[in-house]
């Protein structure tokens, strides 16, 4: 277990730093804009998408290659669904006066 | 060479992702940081596709696959986030975050099924564990998110098995042991036993979010997306890639710390929202038979017009109803008019009016009402006081005074909007029907309430015509 921490250290550093930018970013939002910011890190956690693009590339067999391809399918929705969504939500927030 | 160029982008995508949810949090950029981080995503996407190399140095193959599946995901996401109905935008969130949990899920399950085909006894305990945990939060979030749609869109009713909470902890605390006799026990059923777990935090999932009231659905949304985001997290672990180890965990430690905030504006805390039951069928047909003094006085169109138009002060206060009759733009209408009769209006907006926060605001954005007339619960109170007549828009527990008076109400505690303390208050609302927590409003019994029933869009547009027919 201690060799797998030191072998991925600089990913541990990275978790607790980006643990202290979440907190931060989020810190003072008007409650005006929490769906939107809930609909935005919703897009954004599609990054899983890039991890089932690696397994599909690396795929051999047919039950990898179906999971796999759902897999994709399921992140790109979960990408383009959640920007699209949060644009249009955003759209309305046009500047007047 | 590529694979350098590769880290570049993927570095590029992580500073978009930063900023782009830095730029969310401010109603000017928001839409900048939006598109900023759907670019990030785009490159990181193509970057992986084609620049992507495995430890042998070979590139990705099946990219045909690859892009058929993207070509499906993007299409279907595409119409279905633009043909959703603004009312339904909570539940959309809630799907679209179950099918990211769902991908984490997927890849756990493809990465395991690998190694098992390989040699299980030397893969590291730590990489063992990294799936597990995908695989786990993954499945709970996916499930957990399906059910939260079914709530939000009416299909999956709350429910409770009796010691529900009990069952839960049970249950985790099963798949917490099976996860650790699985990753270290190295027993020969280690497939057996993942594909328990897996089978396990789906079960979970769902009664999980199955016994939550509907009002607190936004409460559990944001957790669920906040999960999916320490999926995508175990994913970048997995791999080593560290824009899904950015991403993933900036969203999970800002959905974590938006969804205390958001129990915070119900004055609630996260753990009172997950094992309370708020809103469960017990005490909802419990409270619906409570008796109050005063009776329900009905008020026609004609006589609210009246009552407002000869008002100096007009405060609406805009709920779930008005979302669910589309009211937005008849209530914009509506502005429109009193003020061009002199009139003062505002908008009162409680923080969780609505079924998300902010939820009105979006609502009535789309309609064009300006920003500065919505008024955010704390700057508002004060000022019904020297108000003559407030307009109560499909909005029911977010003005029950039994949040305030009633120790045994499962409202207890929430800040309220003081509309009682105005000279008049009209309610307009479908029926007599309790709202979302399943409770009786006192407000409704009240002598200077009175009621104005009917579909928000309806009856609006009768006032409206009332009014102008006044001259």
């Amino acid at each position: 277990m201690l060799t797998f921490i030191t072998q991925h250290i600089e990913m541990f550093y990275l978790i607790i730093l980006m643990i202290f930018v979440g907190i931060e970013l989020i810190g003072h939002v008007p409650s005006v804009l929490h769906t939107p910011l809930m609909s935005g890190a919703n897009a954004i956690h599609g990054v899983v998408i890039i991890g089932s693009i690696i397994v599909m590339g690396q795929a051999e067999h047919v039950a990898s290659l179906i999971l796999g391809f759902l897999a994709v399918v399921l992140g790109t929705l979960n990408v383009v669904g959640g920007f699209v969504v949060t644009d249009r939500m955003l759209e309305m927030f046009k500047k007047k006066k | 060479m590529e694979n350098q160029i590769l880290q570049i982008i993927y570095l590029i995508a992580s500073v978009t992702f930063i900023a782009g949810l830095k730029f969310l949090g401010n109603p000017a950029t928001a839409r900048k940081g939006n598109l900023m981080a759907a670019f990030g995503m785009v490159i990181a996407i193509f970057g992986t596709i084609f620049l992507y190399t495995t430890e042998t140095g070979a590139h990705l193959h099946n990219l045909g696959f690859i892009f058929a599946a993207l070509a499906v995901g993007t299409i279907v996401g595409w119409i279905v986030a633009k043909k959703v109905q603004m009312t339904a935008m909570p539940e959309m969130v809630s799907l679209f975050n179950g099918m990211g949990g769902a991908c984490a899920m997927l890849i756990s399950i493809i990465e395991f099924k690998h190694l098992a085909e390989v040699d299980l006894s030397t893969v590291a305990a730590g990489h063992l564990l990294t799936i597990v945990l995908g695989l786990i939060i993954g499945s709970v979030s996916f499930a957990g998110s399906i059910i939260a749609w079914g709530k939000l869109s009416g299909n999956v009713k709350d429910k409770s098995l009796g010691m529900q909470q009990l069952i839960n902890i049970g249950l985790l605390l099963v798949i917490l042991v099976l996860s650790g006799v699985m990753i270290l026990g190295n027993t020969a059923f280690t497939v057996e036993l993942f594909y328990a777990v897996f089978a396990l935090s789906l079960i979970y999932g769902v009664l999980f979010v199955l016994p939550i009231g509907g009002a607190d659905m936004p409460v559990v949304i944001s957790l669920l997306n906040s999960f999916t985001g320490v999926a995508a997290a175990c994913g970048g672990f997995l791999y080593d890639n560290k824009v899904m180890l950015v991403g993933g965990i900036l969203v999970g430690s800002a959905g974590t710390l938006l969804t205390i905030v958001m129990c915070k504006a119900m004055n609630r805390s996260l753990v009172n929202v997950l094992i309370g039951n708020f809103g469960g069928g017990a005490t909802g047909e419990a409270m619906g038979s409570a008796n109050f003094d005063g009776t329900i006085k009905e008020v026609t169109a004609s006589d609210a017009a009246i009552l407002m138009k000869y008002a100096k002060k007009v405060i609406i206060v805009p709920g779930y109803g008005l979302a669910v009759a589309q009211a937005q733009h008849i209530v914009h209408d509506l502005e429109l008019l009193l003020e061009a009769e002199g009139i003062d209006v505002k908008y009162a907006i409680h923080p969780v009016a609505g079924r998300m926060p902010g939820h009105m605001n979006v609502l009535l954005a789309e309609s064009n009402v300006s920003y500065d007339k919505l008024i955010e619960m704390e700057e508002v109170n004060p000022e019904f006081a020297t108000t003559d007549v407030v307009l109560v828009v499909g909005a029911n527990d977010v003005v029950n005074p039994a949040a305030k008076t009633d120790p045994n109400s499962p409202i207890y505690g929430m800040p309220i909007l003081d509309v009682e303390n105005a000279a008049n208050v009209i309610v307009n609302k479908r029926s007599m029907k309790a709202g979302y927590a399943g409770i009786e409003n006192e407000l409704f019994y009240k002598p200077k309430t009175s009621m104005l029933f009917g579909d928000a869009k309806k009856a609006l547009t009768q006032l409206v015509s009332e009014i102008k027919a006044l001259g």
